[in-house]
């Protein structure tokens, strides 16, 4: 079942929450994510679900976990200032594993910022933004067609894996507007959290891992009389100082999120014998293909790795992406952020060079052509025909 | 009627309370009435933040759900409207509840969510070693007021009845006969229900203020309860005393009771009686 709408990016969001199921909203208002929250004030009463407006960003994102246990999939949405507000909740959820979904509309930061204009600025904070060592799944869309899917993909991953899932991308893809084919989900399409099959009883371990090292959530009410807790926790979730059941339960909550990078793989549009890689995600890519084909029209071999979900950090895609490239451009709207790991894994031998944009102005066509064709000149190595 | 006994997680003892706090007066309590009002713990979930009373909900076989400094009103929010069918009771502290998390505590109250709040109120901060907090009495000493604190306290039953809930009474631990009492009463009132209770720490800001042992600070309670009975509740002023500096004395039992439609009840999700709509599933 599909039909073909107008949407705005925040506007698409919703429907892909609610085509997920999503049953729970608590928000506070913040440009440019505000539609989400009006959106899905009023559609969730409508399809039995709840929308509170708290009293900020902590609380929002703490009545989203508590209805989460309640049993509901929930989310919020927010901006840059809204989501370091709502860091210490991301930590806890992660170690709590308890499933929730976190949109970011990126603005222009730090501070107040340019708050209704574009920027790709928390891409770390989305990664380091809680202290501690934080396992973290994080997606980018680039469309508003696939802000809907990987909305949906967002409550998969968090309902699959126990874990909070963070949605980012920018004011643009929010705010503007794009044809959209809603395909809705069939039910065997959504993920349900995993649900224990022994019944309620003292030998019940809450914090027990099945196989893809996610443990079994049952909802508060249901029977099974639990223990939830942000300290370190054994498998019965009660408080432990013990440093082995301590770094094992981080060890498994990393591991437990490295299969994205399988399950939401990249998109790689003629990297195959390209010899100039744009890296870039969100709205960048969309003007990095376009370059793509622009420099394929002056005879460069270009190509282009646009990661979908950023964190965690899809290093055997980038790996593959680069390794024949004689010249990798990172492209984003920021001082230079995933720019990192993706020297860190191309190394030395291929040099990366940094198309950034600061200021709420999105990177040009023809800006990302210019710098790959200056270097390109300057660089010995790469086949300018 | 389930013993109390059934009601713990006897795996999760030794507790970390010190010797002579008052917490576990007030657990006894809360343990006493759950016992009295639930044949099991499966439909009542206790949520909690930072701090030593926060710690207690660990012990209680119920749904437990153990949060951030400040936020467990938050957390409770959102299960309450998730599940209305559950009973949701939030202990804090008086740094956790008022300090950090004083926005939520006033939302929560004007909002008029069926939730019932225990405040343990000790008028200091335990777990991080005694400082200051926003119900210490002026001129005590804490940590973080080694010349006498210059502030003065915060009345947490005006402040929550200001704000608009619906049930607001304060006990002690000097009387936990009146204090079971009041938190039978507010577990069963329909709205915010909040309780303030006076308890002490023995260990910070006893030490730090020379003002005796556990039941030294029991009796102190009861010098105040005096106090309040002389005066007819008029009292405001600092409790003249020997064992000096301590709380103003302060009206006990159920100071605010009203009926006003829950937050619950406006949006649709139980029936005027409080009866939860909610379907499982």
């Amino acid at each position: 079942m599909a039909d073909r709408r107008l949407l705005q990016g925040n506007e698409a969001c919703a429907l892909g929450a609610l085509a997920a199921g999503c049953r729970f909203y608590g928000g506070y208002p913040i440009s440019p994510s505000s539609e989400i929250a009006e959106y899905m004030a009023r559609w969730l009463p409508g399809v039995g679900g709840v929308f509170i407006q708290m009293e900020d960003e902590m609380a929002s994102l703490g009545a989203v976990l508590g209805a989460a246990l309640g049993g509901k999939k929930a989310m919020t949405a927010t901006s840059g200032p809204g989501f370091s507000l709502m860091q210490e909740h991301l930590g806890y959820a992660s170690l709590a594993e308890i499933p929730c979904v976190v949109v970011d509309v990126m603005r222009v930061g730090p501070g107040t910022g340019v708050p209704t204009a574009p920027a790709q600025g928390d891409v770390m904070q989305a990664r380091w933004g809680s202290h501690g060592d934080r396992a973290v799944v994080a997606l980018a869309p680039a469309s508003v067609a696939e802000v809907y899917e990987l909305t949906i993909v967002s409550f998969n991953l968090a309902e699959r894996l126990r874990t909070p899932v963070v949605l980012l991308y920018d004011e643009v893809i929010g705010h503007m507007r794009e044809g959209v084919r809603l395909i809705e989900p069939s039910p065997s399409d959504l993920w349900q959290r995993p649900q224990p099959d022994q019944r309620p009883g003292p030998d019940f371990r809450p914090y027990q891992p099945n196989s893809e090292g996610v443990a079994v959530l049952p909802d508060f009410g249901a029977g099974y009389r639990f223990h939830v807790t942000g300290l370190m926790h054994d498998e019965r979730g009660y408080p432990t100082t013990d440093p082995v059941v301590v770094s094992r339960l981080l060890e498994r909550l990393e591991r437990k999120v490295a299969a994205v990078s399988d399950w939401v793989p990249p998109e790689r549009y003629q990297v195959e014998d390209a010899e100039v890689v744009y890296v870039a995600y969100g709205i960048t890519a969309r003007m990095a293909r376009q370059a793509v084909d622009h420099l394929r029209a002056m005879g460069v071999p270009a190509g282009l790795l646009r990661p979908r979900a950023l964190w965690p950090f899809p290093a055997a895609a980038v790996r593959a992406a680069t390794r024949q490239a004689q010249l990798v451009v990172v492209a984003e709207m920021n001082r230079g952020q995933w720019v990192y790991p993706v020297e860190h894994t191309v190394g030395h031998d291929v040099p990366v060079a940094r198309c950034l944009k600061t200021g709420g102005e999105m990177i040009t066509e023809n800006e990302l052509v210019e710098q790959a064709w200056s270097l390109c000149r300057a660089q010995q190595g790469v086949r300018v025909s | 009627m389930i013993s109390v006994k059934q009601l713990l997680r006897l795996d999760m003892m030794p507790h970390i309370l010190c010797p002579g706090c008052g917490h576990g007066i007030v657990m006894g309590a809360m343990l006493r009435v759950l016992a009295r009002r639930f044949p099991n713990l499966d439909q009542v979930a206790l949520v909690a933040g930072i701090g030593c009373s926060s710690r207690i909900i660990g012990y209680i076989d119920a749904c437990t759900l153990h949060t951030t400094h400040g936020r467990a009103l938050t957390f409770a929010t959102g299960l309450k409207l998730a599940r209305p069918d559950l009973t949701v009771i939030v202990v804090t502290g008086d740094g956790d509840g008022l300090a950090i998390g004083g926005n939520h505590l006033i939302h929560a109250a004007r909002r008029n969510i069926d939730l019932t709040c225990i405040l343990f109120n000790n008028e200091t901060y335990g777990m991080t070693g005694g400082q200051s907090a926003p119900t210490t009495v002026a001129q005590a000493f804490t940590t973080t007021t080694p010349y006498g604190n210059a502030e003065p306290a915060l009345d947490v039953a005006r402040l929550a009845e200001a704000a608009g809930a619906t049930f607001v009474a304060r006990a002690q631990t000097f009387r936990p006969d009146l204090l079971e009492d009041v938190l039978d009463q507010a577990i069963s009132h329909v709205g915010f229900s909040l309780v303030d209770v006076m308890t002490d720490c023995t260990e910070y800001f006893a030490r730090k203020n020379a003002l005796g042992t556990g039941s030294d600070l029991l009796f102190s309670h009861g010098r105040a309860e005096q106090d309040v009975a002389q005066d007819l509740l008029a009292r405001r002023t600092l409790h003249p005393t020997e064992s000096w500096p301590v709380r103003d004395a302060q009206p006990m039992g159920v100071l605010h009771r009203c009926r006003r439609p829950t937050l619950e009840e406006q949006l649709g999700l139980v029936d005027r009686q409080g009866e939860s709509n909610h379907v499982a599933g």
